[in-house]
Protein backbone atom coordinates (compact mmCIF):
# COMPACT_ATOMS: atom_id res chain seq x y z
CA UNK A 1 0.00 0.00 0.00
CA UNK A 2 1.26 3.87 0.17
CA UNK A 3 1.20 3.59 3.78
CA UNK A 4 4.60 4.80 4.06
CA UNK A 5 4.27 6.65 7.79
CA UNK A 6 6.45 4.47 10.47
CA UNK A 7 3.44 4.05 12.57
CA UNK A 8 1.65 2.22 10.08
CA UNK A 9 3.85 -0.52 12.11
CA UNK A 10 0.91 -0.81 14.52
CA UNK A 11 -2.03 -1.40 13.33
CA UNK A 12 -5.30 1.02 13.14
CA UNK A 13 -7.80 -0.93 15.84
CA UNK A 14 -10.82 0.34 14.23
CA UNK A 15 -10.22 -1.14 10.74
CA UNK A 16 -14.03 -2.03 9.99
CA UNK A 17 -15.45 0.96 8.51
CA UNK A 18 -18.24 3.04 10.91
CA UNK A 19 -21.93 2.64 10.46
CA UNK A 20 -24.88 3.95 12.01
CA UNK A 21 -24.79 1.24 14.53
CA UNK A 22 -21.55 1.88 15.70
CA UNK A 23 -22.66 5.57 16.80
CA UNK A 24 -25.55 4.17 18.61
CA UNK A 25 -22.55 1.83 20.39
CA UNK A 26 -20.87 4.79 21.01
CA UNK A 27 -23.53 6.68 22.54
CA UNK A 28 -24.47 3.89 24.82
CA UNK A 29 -20.71 3.82 26.07
CA UNK A 30 -20.94 7.61 26.45
CA UNK A 31 -24.14 7.02 28.99
CA UNK A 32 -22.15 3.69 30.46
CA UNK A 33 -19.32 6.19 31.41
CA UNK A 34 -21.82 9.27 32.31
CA UNK A 35 -23.58 6.74 34.81
CA UNK A 36 -19.67 5.59 36.47
CA UNK A 37 -18.21 9.08 36.38
CA UNK A 38 -21.38 9.88 38.79
CA UNK A 39 -21.25 6.53 41.08
CA UNK A 40 -17.16 6.66 40.87
CA UNK A 41 -17.01 8.92 43.64
CA UNK A 42 -18.86 6.93 46.41
CA UNK A 43 -16.55 4.03 45.91
CA UNK A 44 -12.84 5.84 44.95
CA UNK A 45 -10.64 8.31 46.35
CA UNK A 46 -12.00 11.65 44.31
CA UNK A 47 -7.96 12.55 44.32
CA UNK A 48 -7.43 9.73 42.34
CA UNK A 49 -10.27 9.86 40.08
CA UNK A 50 -9.43 13.36 39.49
CA UNK A 51 -5.98 12.54 38.36
CA UNK A 52 -7.58 9.62 36.41
CA UNK A 53 -9.57 11.95 34.45
CA UNK A 54 -7.05 14.54 33.86
CA UNK A 55 -4.13 11.77 32.08
CA UNK A 56 -7.25 10.47 30.11
CA UNK A 57 -8.14 13.50 28.54
CA UNK A 58 -4.25 14.18 28.11
CA UNK A 59 -4.40 10.78 26.19
CA UNK A 60 -7.70 11.51 24.16
CA UNK A 61 -6.02 14.50 23.00
CA UNK A 62 -2.40 12.85 22.05
CA UNK A 63 -4.72 10.36 20.34
CA UNK A 64 -6.46 12.66 18.23
CA UNK A 65 -3.04 13.51 16.41
CA UNK A 66 -1.41 9.94 16.46
CA UNK A 67 -4.57 7.76 15.72
CA UNK A 68 -6.31 10.15 13.62
CA UNK A 69 -3.49 12.65 12.79
CA UNK A 70 -0.86 10.10 12.09
CA UNK A 71 1.37 12.17 13.90
CA UNK A 72 3.41 10.67 16.01
CA UNK A 73 4.39 13.40 19.01
CA UNK A 74 7.17 13.03 21.63
CA UNK A 75 6.74 16.14 22.63
CA UNK A 76 3.33 16.53 23.91
CA UNK A 77 4.88 17.11 27.74
CA UNK A 78 5.71 20.72 26.81
CA UNK A 79 1.55 21.68 26.19
CA UNK A 80 0.67 19.59 29.29
CA UNK A 81 3.17 21.31 31.51
CA UNK A 82 3.37 24.74 30.20
CA UNK A 83 -0.47 25.29 30.53
CA UNK A 84 -0.21 23.84 34.19
CA UNK A 85 2.16 26.26 34.72
CA UNK A 86 0.43 29.02 33.19
CA UNK A 87 -3.03 27.90 35.34
CA UNK A 88 -1.41 27.78 38.78
CA UNK A 89 0.26 31.12 38.07
CA UNK A 90 -2.64 32.72 37.13
CA UNK A 91 -4.73 31.54 40.01
CA UNK A 92 -1.90 32.12 42.86
CA UNK A 93 -0.35 35.38 41.36
CA UNK A 94 -3.06 37.08 39.66
CA UNK A 95 -6.23 36.04 41.74
CA UNK A 96 -8.27 34.36 38.55
CA UNK A 97 -10.87 32.37 39.17
CA UNK A 98 -10.55 28.68 38.34
CA UNK A 99 -11.84 28.82 35.26
CA UNK A 100 -9.91 31.42 34.14
CA UNK A 101 -6.97 30.43 35.15
CA UNK A 102 -7.43 26.66 33.07
CA UNK A 103 -8.43 29.41 30.21
CA UNK A 104 -5.42 30.86 30.37
CA UNK A 105 -3.55 27.85 30.69
CA UNK A 106 -5.27 26.04 27.56
CA UNK A 107 -5.04 29.31 25.32
CA UNK A 108 -1.07 29.27 26.04
CA UNK A 109 -0.63 25.55 25.19
CA UNK A 110 -3.05 26.49 22.00
CA UNK A 111 -0.27 28.82 21.06
CA UNK A 112 2.69 27.00 21.68
CA UNK A 113 1.28 24.36 19.80
CA UNK A 114 0.52 26.69 17.06
CA UNK A 115 4.14 27.69 16.87
CA UNK A 116 5.69 24.24 17.40
CA UNK A 117 3.45 22.55 15.59
CA UNK A 118 4.02 24.67 12.63
CA UNK A 119 7.83 23.99 12.62
CA UNK A 120 7.65 20.20 13.26
CA UNK A 121 5.13 19.45 10.39
CA UNK A 122 7.63 20.62 8.06
CA UNK A 123 9.39 16.96 8.24
CA UNK A 124 7.52 14.19 8.84
CA UNK A 125 8.14 10.63 10.36
CA UNK A 126 10.50 10.18 12.84
CA UNK A 127 11.93 13.47 11.97
CA UNK A 128 8.49 14.97 13.07
CA UNK A 129 8.93 13.06 16.11
CA UNK A 130 12.41 14.42 16.71
CA UNK A 131 11.28 18.04 16.11
CA UNK A 132 9.03 17.58 18.72
CA UNK A 133 10.84 15.98 21.31
CA UNK A 134 13.64 18.70 20.31
CA UNK A 135 11.22 21.78 21.12
CA UNK A 136 9.31 19.95 24.15
CA UNK A 137 13.32 19.79 25.83
CA UNK A 138 13.39 23.31 25.08
CA UNK A 139 10.55 24.35 27.11
CA UNK A 140 11.80 21.65 30.12
CA UNK A 141 15.23 23.95 30.60
CA UNK A 142 12.95 27.13 29.85
CA UNK A 143 10.88 25.83 33.09
CA UNK A 144 13.82 25.03 34.82
CA UNK A 145 15.41 28.65 34.38
CA UNK A 146 12.65 30.97 34.19
CA UNK A 147 11.87 32.89 37.34
CA UNK A 148 8.18 32.20 37.15
CA UNK A 149 7.39 28.82 37.14
CA UNK A 150 9.64 28.42 40.45
CA UNK A 151 12.30 26.09 39.33
CA UNK A 152 12.90 23.09 41.56
CA UNK A 153 9.88 23.83 43.62
CA UNK A 154 7.52 24.51 40.72
CA UNK A 155 4.46 26.11 42.19
CA UNK A 156 2.86 24.82 44.80
CA UNK A 157 -0.27 25.67 47.34
CA UNK A 158 -2.13 27.04 44.20
CA UNK A 159 -5.40 28.04 45.58
CA UNK A 160 -8.30 26.30 44.03
CA UNK A 161 -10.66 29.55 44.57
CA UNK A 162 -14.25 29.83 43.22
CA UNK A 163 -15.31 28.76 40.88
CA UNK A 164 -17.25 32.07 38.49
CA UNK A 165 -16.04 33.86 42.04
CA UNK A 166 -18.92 31.91 43.39
CA UNK A 167 -18.46 27.87 44.21
CA UNK A 168 -15.83 26.75 46.35
CA UNK A 169 -13.88 23.90 44.80
CA UNK A 170 -11.47 23.69 47.39
CA UNK A 171 -13.82 20.26 48.56
CA UNK A 172 -12.42 17.37 46.42
CA UNK A 173 -15.86 16.01 45.63
CA UNK A 174 -16.80 19.42 44.59
CA UNK A 175 -14.43 19.77 42.57
CA UNK A 176 -14.42 16.60 41.40
CA UNK A 177 -18.12 17.27 39.44
CA UNK A 178 -16.13 20.02 37.73
CA UNK A 179 -13.03 18.27 36.37
CA UNK A 180 -15.57 15.53 35.15
CA UNK A 181 -17.60 18.02 33.65
CA UNK A 182 -14.38 19.47 31.90
CA UNK A 183 -13.19 15.87 30.90
CA UNK A 184 -16.33 14.60 29.44
CA UNK A 185 -16.92 17.75 27.47
CA UNK A 186 -13.34 17.41 25.85
CA UNK A 187 -14.29 13.57 24.63
CA UNK A 188 -17.58 14.61 23.38
CA UNK A 189 -15.39 17.40 21.38
CA UNK A 190 -12.72 15.19 20.09
CA UNK A 191 -15.15 12.32 19.47
CA UNK A 192 -16.67 15.03 17.22
CA UNK A 193 -13.56 16.17 15.67
CA UNK A 194 -12.97 12.57 14.59
CA UNK A 195 -16.15 12.63 13.26
CA UNK A 196 -16.49 16.04 11.70
CA UNK A 197 -16.02 16.73 7.68
CA UNK A 198 -12.73 17.94 9.00
CA UNK A 199 -11.95 14.41 10.57
CA UNK A 200 -12.68 12.84 7.51
CA UNK A 201 -10.07 14.44 5.52
CA UNK A 202 -7.35 13.57 8.85
CA UNK A 203 -8.80 10.10 7.87
CA UNK A 204 -7.72 9.99 4.13
CA UNK A 205 -4.13 12.23 5.18
CA UNK A 206 -3.62 9.68 7.38
CA UNK A 207 -4.54 7.04 4.73
CA UNK A 208 -2.23 8.14 1.77
CA UNK A 209 -0.88 11.53 1.81
CA UNK A 210 -0.04 12.14 -1.45
CA UNK A 211 -3.09 10.98 -2.83
CA UNK A 212 -4.91 13.78 -0.74
CA UNK A 213 -2.51 16.40 -2.12
CA UNK A 214 -3.57 15.23 -5.81
CA UNK A 215 -7.04 15.64 -5.04
CA UNK A 216 -6.03 19.39 -3.69
CA UNK A 217 -6.27 19.66 -0.02
CA UNK A 218 -3.26 20.95 1.36
CA UNK A 219 -2.44 18.88 3.88
CA UNK A 220 0.03 20.49 6.16
CA UNK A 221 -3.02 23.19 7.00
CA UNK A 222 -4.99 19.99 7.74
CA UNK A 223 -1.96 19.13 10.04
CA UNK A 224 -1.27 21.65 11.70
CA UNK A 225 -4.54 22.37 12.92
CA UNK A 226 -4.93 18.69 14.29
CA UNK A 227 -1.78 19.57 15.94
CA UNK A 228 -3.00 22.77 17.78
CA UNK A 229 -6.27 20.55 18.59
CA UNK A 230 -4.81 18.51 20.30
CA UNK A 231 -2.04 20.71 22.29
CA UNK A 232 -5.39 22.97 23.24
CA UNK A 233 -6.55 19.51 24.58
CA UNK A 234 -3.96 18.32 26.26
CA UNK A 235 -3.28 22.12 27.78
CA UNK A 236 -7.23 21.91 29.53
CA UNK A 237 -5.78 18.70 30.93
CA UNK A 238 -2.81 20.18 31.92
CA UNK A 239 -4.17 23.22 33.54
CA UNK A 240 -7.04 21.11 35.43
CA UNK A 241 -4.73 19.06 36.84
CA UNK A 242 -2.82 21.67 38.27
CA UNK A 243 -5.74 23.11 39.94
CA UNK A 244 -6.62 19.27 41.32
CA UNK A 245 -3.15 18.97 43.04
CA UNK A 246 -2.96 22.47 43.45
CA UNK A 247 0.87 22.17 41.99
CA UNK A 248 2.52 22.30 38.50
CA UNK A 249 6.08 21.11 38.51
CA UNK A 250 8.93 20.24 36.28
CA UNK A 251 7.24 16.18 36.28
CA UNK A 252 4.62 17.99 33.94
CA UNK A 253 7.03 19.41 31.29
CA UNK A 254 9.75 16.72 31.63
CA UNK A 255 10.33 14.15 28.05
CA UNK A 256 9.04 10.97 30.64
CA UNK A 257 5.60 12.56 31.09
CA UNK A 258 5.66 12.53 26.95
CA UNK A 259 6.61 9.35 27.49
CA UNK A 260 3.68 8.27 29.53
CA UNK A 261 1.15 9.68 27.60
CA UNK A 262 2.52 7.67 24.37
CA UNK A 263 2.31 4.68 26.67
CA UNK A 264 -1.10 5.27 27.90
CA UNK A 265 -2.59 5.15 24.04
CA UNK A 266 -0.44 2.21 22.95
CA UNK A 267 -1.91 0.18 25.47
CA UNK A 268 -5.40 1.13 25.85
CA UNK A 269 -5.77 1.44 21.96
CA UNK A 270 -3.92 3.92 19.59
CA UNK A 271 -6.65 4.96 16.80
CA UNK A 272 -9.94 4.07 18.89
CA UNK A 273 -11.79 6.36 20.74
CA UNK A 274 -12.05 4.99 24.59
CA UNK A 275 -8.58 3.24 24.53
CA UNK A 276 -7.06 6.30 25.79
CA UNK A 277 -9.05 6.25 28.89
CA UNK A 278 -8.59 2.48 29.54
CA UNK A 279 -4.89 3.19 29.06
CA UNK A 280 -5.12 6.31 31.39
CA UNK A 281 -6.53 4.18 33.99
CA UNK A 282 -4.54 1.64 33.77
CA UNK A 283 -1.16 3.53 34.03
CA UNK A 284 -2.10 5.70 36.61
CA UNK A 285 -3.45 2.55 38.67
CA UNK A 286 -0.79 1.14 38.35
CA UNK A 287 1.78 4.19 39.28
CA UNK A 288 -0.78 4.56 42.59
CA UNK A 289 -1.30 1.37 43.94
CA UNK A 290 2.45 0.15 43.20
CA UNK A 291 3.81 2.96 44.98
CA UNK A 292 5.64 0.82 47.44
CA UNK A 293 7.19 -0.31 44.71
CA UNK A 294 9.18 2.79 44.06
CA UNK A 295 11.34 2.95 41.10
CA UNK A 296 10.16 -0.39 40.02
CA UNK A 297 7.40 0.91 39.20
CA UNK A 298 8.52 2.05 36.27
CA UNK A 299 10.65 -1.44 35.40
CA UNK A 300 7.01 -3.12 35.93
CA UNK A 301 5.35 -0.43 33.60
CA UNK A 302 7.90 -1.01 31.04
CA UNK A 303 7.17 -4.93 31.24
CA UNK A 304 3.49 -4.08 31.05
CA UNK A 305 3.99 -2.29 27.60
CA UNK A 306 6.32 -4.74 26.28
CA UNK A 307 3.35 -7.94 27.15
CA UNK A 308 0.79 -5.29 25.97
CA UNK A 309 2.60 -4.64 22.20
CA UNK A 310 3.51 -8.53 21.96
CA UNK A 311 0.21 -9.85 22.97
CA UNK A 312 -2.36 -7.61 21.87
CA UNK A 313 -0.42 -4.79 19.68
CA UNK A 314 -4.30 -3.25 19.14
CA UNK A 315 -4.10 -2.14 22.80
CA UNK A 316 -6.99 -3.39 25.68
CA UNK A 317 -9.69 -1.43 23.93
CA UNK A 318 -8.31 -2.48 20.64
CA UNK A 319 -8.67 -6.11 21.13
CA UNK A 320 -12.17 -5.73 23.00
CA UNK A 321 -13.47 -4.14 19.21
CA UNK A 322 -11.60 -6.98 17.56
CA UNK A 323 -13.56 -9.59 19.47
CA UNK A 324 -16.88 -7.70 19.64
CA UNK A 325 -15.93 -6.70 15.63
CA UNK A 326 -17.02 -3.24 16.55
CA UNK A 327 -15.29 0.09 16.50
CA UNK A 328 -14.78 1.42 19.83
CA UNK B 1 -0.28 23.87 -35.22
CA UNK B 2 -3.19 25.60 -35.13
CA UNK B 3 -4.67 23.14 -32.19
CA UNK B 4 -5.22 24.90 -28.83
CA UNK B 5 -2.77 23.72 -26.62
CA UNK B 6 -3.90 23.01 -22.56
CA UNK B 7 -0.09 21.69 -21.39
CA UNK B 8 3.03 23.03 -22.44
CA UNK B 9 6.75 22.53 -20.82
CA UNK B 10 9.57 24.05 -22.32
CA UNK B 11 13.31 22.65 -21.67
CA UNK B 12 11.90 21.02 -18.56
CA UNK B 13 15.01 19.59 -16.87
CA UNK B 14 15.31 17.93 -13.48
CA UNK B 15 18.87 16.87 -12.05
CA UNK B 16 19.45 14.52 -8.75
CA UNK B 17 22.96 14.79 -7.75
CA UNK B 18 24.79 14.94 -11.16
CA UNK B 19 22.26 12.25 -13.00
CA UNK B 20 19.61 14.26 -14.94
CA UNK B 21 16.22 12.35 -15.29
CA UNK B 22 14.69 14.55 -17.12
CA UNK B 23 16.70 16.53 -19.94
CA UNK B 24 15.10 19.50 -21.72
CA UNK B 25 11.84 18.47 -22.37
CA UNK B 26 9.10 20.61 -24.49
CA UNK B 27 6.19 18.64 -24.60
CA UNK B 28 2.98 20.20 -25.97
CA UNK B 29 -0.36 18.26 -25.25
CA UNK B 30 -3.49 19.31 -27.56
CA UNK B 31 -7.01 20.27 -25.59
CA UNK B 32 -9.21 17.20 -26.06
CA UNK B 33 -6.98 14.67 -26.75
CA UNK B 34 -5.59 11.67 -25.39
CA UNK B 35 -1.50 12.20 -25.38
CA UNK B 36 0.74 9.10 -24.14
CA UNK B 37 4.24 9.41 -22.80
CA UNK B 38 5.86 5.91 -23.45
CA UNK B 39 9.85 5.17 -23.16
CA UNK B 40 11.77 2.57 -21.91
CA UNK B 41 12.21 1.84 -18.30
CA UNK B 42 14.39 5.04 -16.74
CA UNK B 43 13.80 6.69 -19.44
CA UNK B 44 12.08 9.54 -16.93
CA UNK B 45 8.45 9.00 -17.36
CA UNK B 46 6.99 9.50 -14.17
CA UNK B 47 9.82 12.38 -13.25
CA UNK B 48 8.26 14.01 -15.97
CA UNK B 49 4.23 13.36 -14.43
CA UNK B 50 6.15 14.58 -10.75
CA UNK B 51 7.61 17.90 -12.21
CA UNK B 52 4.20 18.16 -14.17
CA UNK B 53 2.27 17.99 -11.06
CA UNK B 54 4.68 19.84 -8.98
CA UNK B 55 5.06 16.55 -6.44
CA UNK B 56 9.06 17.45 -7.68
CA UNK B 57 10.54 21.08 -8.56
CA UNK B 58 12.14 21.38 -11.95
CA UNK B 59 15.78 22.33 -11.93
CA UNK B 60 15.55 24.16 -15.21
CA UNK B 61 12.54 25.29 -17.67
CA UNK B 62 8.73 25.74 -17.04
CA UNK B 63 5.51 24.15 -17.33
CA UNK B 64 2.53 26.16 -18.68
CA UNK B 65 -1.56 25.05 -17.97
CA UNK B 66 -4.39 26.95 -19.41
CA UNK B 67 -1.92 29.82 -20.51
CA UNK B 68 -0.25 30.43 -17.41
CA UNK B 69 2.76 29.43 -15.61
CA UNK B 70 2.73 26.96 -12.79
CA UNK B 71 6.12 26.21 -12.58
CA UNK B 72 5.74 27.77 -8.88
CA UNK B 73 2.82 26.32 -7.50
CA UNK B 74 2.42 23.56 -4.97
CA UNK B 75 1.35 20.15 -5.83
CA UNK B 76 -2.13 21.01 -3.97
CA UNK B 77 -2.65 24.13 -5.80
CA UNK B 78 -2.52 22.44 -9.40
CA UNK B 79 -4.54 19.85 -8.92
CA UNK B 80 -7.46 22.81 -7.69
CA UNK B 81 -6.59 24.09 -11.51
CA UNK B 82 -8.06 21.26 -13.02
CA UNK B 83 -4.94 18.99 -13.40
CA UNK B 84 -4.98 16.16 -11.42
CA UNK B 85 -3.00 12.80 -11.22
CA UNK B 86 -3.07 9.05 -10.95
CA UNK B 87 -0.39 7.19 -9.12
CA UNK B 88 1.35 4.29 -10.35
CA UNK B 89 0.93 2.51 -6.97
CA UNK B 90 -2.83 2.54 -6.75
CA UNK B 91 -3.70 5.48 -4.55
CA UNK B 92 -6.96 4.85 -2.60
CA UNK B 93 -7.27 5.32 1.14
CA UNK B 94 -7.60 1.58 2.48
CA UNK B 95 -9.38 2.38 5.54
CA UNK B 96 -12.05 4.48 3.78
CA UNK B 97 -14.98 2.56 2.36
CA UNK B 98 -15.52 2.97 -1.19
CA UNK B 99 -18.23 5.53 -1.17
CA UNK B 100 -15.58 7.72 1.12
CA UNK B 101 -13.16 7.71 -0.66
CA UNK B 102 -14.76 9.10 -3.53
CA UNK B 103 -16.49 11.13 -1.37
CA UNK B 104 -13.53 13.02 0.19
CA UNK B 105 -12.47 14.20 -3.43
CA UNK B 106 -16.32 15.46 -3.79
CA UNK B 107 -15.97 17.38 -0.36
CA UNK B 108 -12.97 19.09 -1.09
CA UNK B 109 -14.63 20.15 -4.59
CA UNK B 110 -18.15 20.80 -3.74
CA UNK B 111 -17.58 22.32 0.13
CA UNK B 112 -13.99 23.48 -0.68
CA UNK B 113 -11.55 23.17 2.71
CA UNK B 114 -13.22 21.54 5.38
CA UNK B 115 -11.52 22.78 8.68
CA UNK B 116 -15.16 22.39 10.20
CA UNK B 117 -13.92 20.23 13.22
CA UNK B 118 -17.16 21.13 14.97
CA UNK B 119 -19.95 20.23 12.95
CA UNK B 120 -21.50 16.85 12.38
CA UNK B 121 -20.03 14.40 9.35
CA UNK B 122 -23.64 13.90 8.46
CA UNK B 123 -23.31 17.23 6.31
CA UNK B 124 -21.18 15.45 3.93
CA UNK B 125 -24.61 12.93 3.45
CA UNK B 126 -25.31 15.51 0.81
CA UNK B 127 -22.49 14.32 -1.56
CA UNK B 128 -23.74 10.84 -1.11
CA UNK B 129 -26.12 10.59 -4.27
CA UNK B 130 -23.61 12.00 -6.41
CA UNK B 131 -20.80 9.43 -5.08
CA UNK B 132 -22.51 6.62 -5.34
CA UNK B 133 -23.21 8.11 -9.27
CA UNK B 134 -19.82 8.19 -9.52
CA UNK B 135 -19.15 4.43 -8.06
CA UNK B 136 -21.68 3.12 -10.27
CA UNK B 137 -20.31 4.60 -13.38
CA UNK B 138 -17.07 2.41 -12.46
CA UNK B 139 -19.09 -0.40 -11.74
CA UNK B 140 -18.15 -0.81 -7.95
CA UNK B 141 -21.47 -0.06 -6.85
CA UNK B 142 -21.81 -3.75 -4.93
CA UNK B 143 -18.77 -2.52 -2.97
CA UNK B 144 -19.95 1.08 -2.04
CA UNK B 145 -19.72 0.19 1.73
CA UNK B 146 -16.96 -1.88 1.80
CA UNK B 147 -13.20 -0.69 3.22
CA UNK B 148 -11.05 0.13 -0.21
CA UNK B 149 -8.22 -2.34 1.33
CA UNK B 150 -10.69 -5.40 0.73
CA UNK B 151 -10.90 -4.45 -3.00
CA UNK B 152 -8.94 -6.21 -5.68
CA UNK B 153 -6.21 -4.58 -7.70
CA UNK B 154 -8.23 -3.87 -10.66
CA UNK B 155 -11.15 -2.46 -8.37
CA UNK B 156 -8.32 -0.31 -6.71
CA UNK B 157 -8.26 1.13 -10.16
CA UNK B 158 -11.36 1.52 -10.53
CA UNK B 159 -12.38 3.09 -7.54
CA UNK B 160 -8.80 5.30 -7.92
CA UNK B 161 -10.40 6.76 -11.60
CA UNK B 162 -13.61 7.60 -9.96
CA UNK B 163 -12.09 9.68 -7.26
CA UNK B 164 -10.35 11.32 -9.50
CA UNK B 165 -12.95 11.83 -11.82
CA UNK B 166 -15.12 13.64 -8.43
CA UNK B 167 -13.00 16.55 -8.96
CA UNK B 168 -14.06 16.77 -12.20
CA UNK B 169 -10.39 18.06 -13.66
CA UNK B 170 -10.12 19.33 -17.06
CA UNK B 171 -7.06 17.08 -17.61
CA UNK B 172 -6.10 13.95 -16.18
CA UNK B 173 -2.77 12.61 -15.53
CA UNK B 174 -2.35 8.74 -15.56
CA UNK B 175 0.25 6.83 -14.71
CA UNK B 176 0.28 3.56 -16.24
CA UNK B 177 -3.40 2.96 -15.32
CA UNK B 178 -3.16 -0.54 -16.71
CA UNK B 179 -0.14 -1.29 -14.77
CA UNK B 180 -0.56 -5.10 -13.00
CA UNK B 181 -4.08 -5.29 -14.33
CA UNK B 182 -5.10 -8.98 -16.55
CA UNK B 183 -7.33 -8.66 -19.88
CA UNK B 184 -10.21 -8.42 -18.71
CA UNK B 185 -9.08 -5.15 -16.52
CA UNK B 186 -7.23 -3.92 -19.10
CA UNK B 187 -10.65 -3.80 -21.25
CA UNK B 188 -12.66 -2.39 -19.15
CA UNK B 189 -10.15 0.28 -17.88
CA UNK B 190 -9.23 1.79 -21.60
CA UNK B 191 -12.98 1.59 -22.17
CA UNK B 192 -12.99 4.00 -19.09
CA UNK B 193 -10.45 5.77 -20.25
CA UNK B 194 -12.24 6.61 -23.47
CA UNK B 195 -15.31 7.44 -21.92
CA UNK B 196 -13.70 10.12 -19.37
CA UNK B 197 -11.82 11.46 -22.08
CA UNK B 198 -14.91 12.88 -24.10
CA UNK B 199 -14.75 16.57 -22.69
CA UNK B 200 -11.15 16.31 -21.24
CA UNK B 201 -7.65 16.01 -21.71
CA UNK B 202 -5.54 12.95 -20.61
CA UNK B 203 -1.99 12.49 -20.80
CA UNK B 204 -0.81 9.20 -19.39
CA UNK B 205 1.96 7.54 -19.06
CA UNK B 206 1.94 4.02 -20.24
CA UNK B 207 3.92 0.30 -20.93
CA UNK B 208 0.90 -1.78 -22.51
CA UNK B 209 1.82 -0.32 -26.52
CA UNK B 210 -1.67 -2.43 -27.94
CA UNK B 211 -3.08 -0.14 -25.56
CA UNK B 212 -1.16 2.92 -26.09
CA UNK B 213 -2.27 2.46 -30.03
CA UNK B 214 -5.93 2.11 -29.66
CA UNK B 215 -6.16 4.93 -27.51
CA UNK B 216 -3.94 7.83 -27.96
CA UNK B 217 -4.06 10.35 -30.58
CA UNK B 218 -0.28 11.45 -29.90
CA UNK B 219 2.47 9.94 -28.70
CA UNK B 220 5.96 10.95 -27.29
CA UNK B 221 8.62 9.38 -26.59
CA UNK B 222 11.03 9.48 -24.21
CA UNK B 223 14.50 7.78 -23.90
CA UNK B 224 17.10 8.76 -20.73
CA UNK B 225 15.17 11.85 -20.55
CA UNK B 226 14.99 13.24 -23.66
CA UNK B 227 12.12 13.28 -26.17
CA UNK B 228 13.19 11.15 -28.76
CA UNK B 229 9.93 10.89 -31.05
CA UNK B 230 6.76 12.77 -31.21
CA UNK B 231 3.76 11.92 -33.78
CA UNK B 232 1.02 8.90 -33.91
CA UNK B 233 1.29 5.40 -33.38
CA UNK B 234 2.03 4.56 -37.01
CA UNK B 235 4.97 7.40 -36.98
CA UNK B 236 6.53 6.60 -34.15
CA UNK B 237 6.77 3.05 -34.15
CA UNK B 238 8.39 2.63 -37.48
CA UNK B 239 11.07 5.37 -35.87
CA UNK B 240 14.38 3.43 -36.28
CA UNK B 241 15.37 5.44 -33.40
CA UNK B 242 12.55 4.17 -31.15
CA UNK B 243 12.96 0.47 -31.98
CA UNK B 244 16.43 1.17 -31.20
CA UNK B 245 15.62 2.28 -27.87
CA UNK B 246 13.10 -0.28 -27.39
CA UNK B 247 14.54 -3.44 -28.38
CA UNK B 248 18.34 -2.05 -28.07
CA UNK B 249 21.04 -1.53 -31.02
CA UNK B 250 21.77 -4.11 -33.39
CA UNK B 251 18.57 -5.70 -33.12
CA UNK B 252 17.07 -2.87 -35.73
Amino acid sequence: MADTAALDAAPIAASRPEGRDDKALHRKVFAGLAIALALAPLVLYPVFLMKVLCFALFALAFNLLLGYGGLLSFGHAAYFGMASYVSAYAAKHWGLTPELAILSGTATAALLGLVFGALAIRRQGIYFSMITLALAQMVFFFSLQAKFTGGEDGIQAVPRGNLFGAISIADDRVLYGLVAVVFFGGMLLIYRIIHSPFGQVLKAIRDNEPRAVSLGYRVNQYKLAVFVLSATLAGLAGATKALVFQLASLTDVHWSMSGEVVLMTLVGGMGTVFGPIAGALVIVTMETYLAPFGAWVTVIQGAVFVLCVLLFREGIVGLFARILKKPL
Amino acid sequence: MAQDIILATSGLTKEFKGFRAVSGVTLEVARGTIHALIGPNGAGKTTCFNLLTKFLQPTAGTIRYKDRDITGLKPADVARLGLVRSFQISAVFPHLTVLENVRIALQRRRRGDSFDFWRNERVLRALDGEALDLVEAVGLSDFAGHQAVELSYGRKRALEIATTLALDPEMLLLDEPMAGMGHEDVDRTAALIRRVSKDRTILMVEHNLSVVASLSDRITVLARGQVLAEGDYATVSKDPRVVEAYIGAGHA
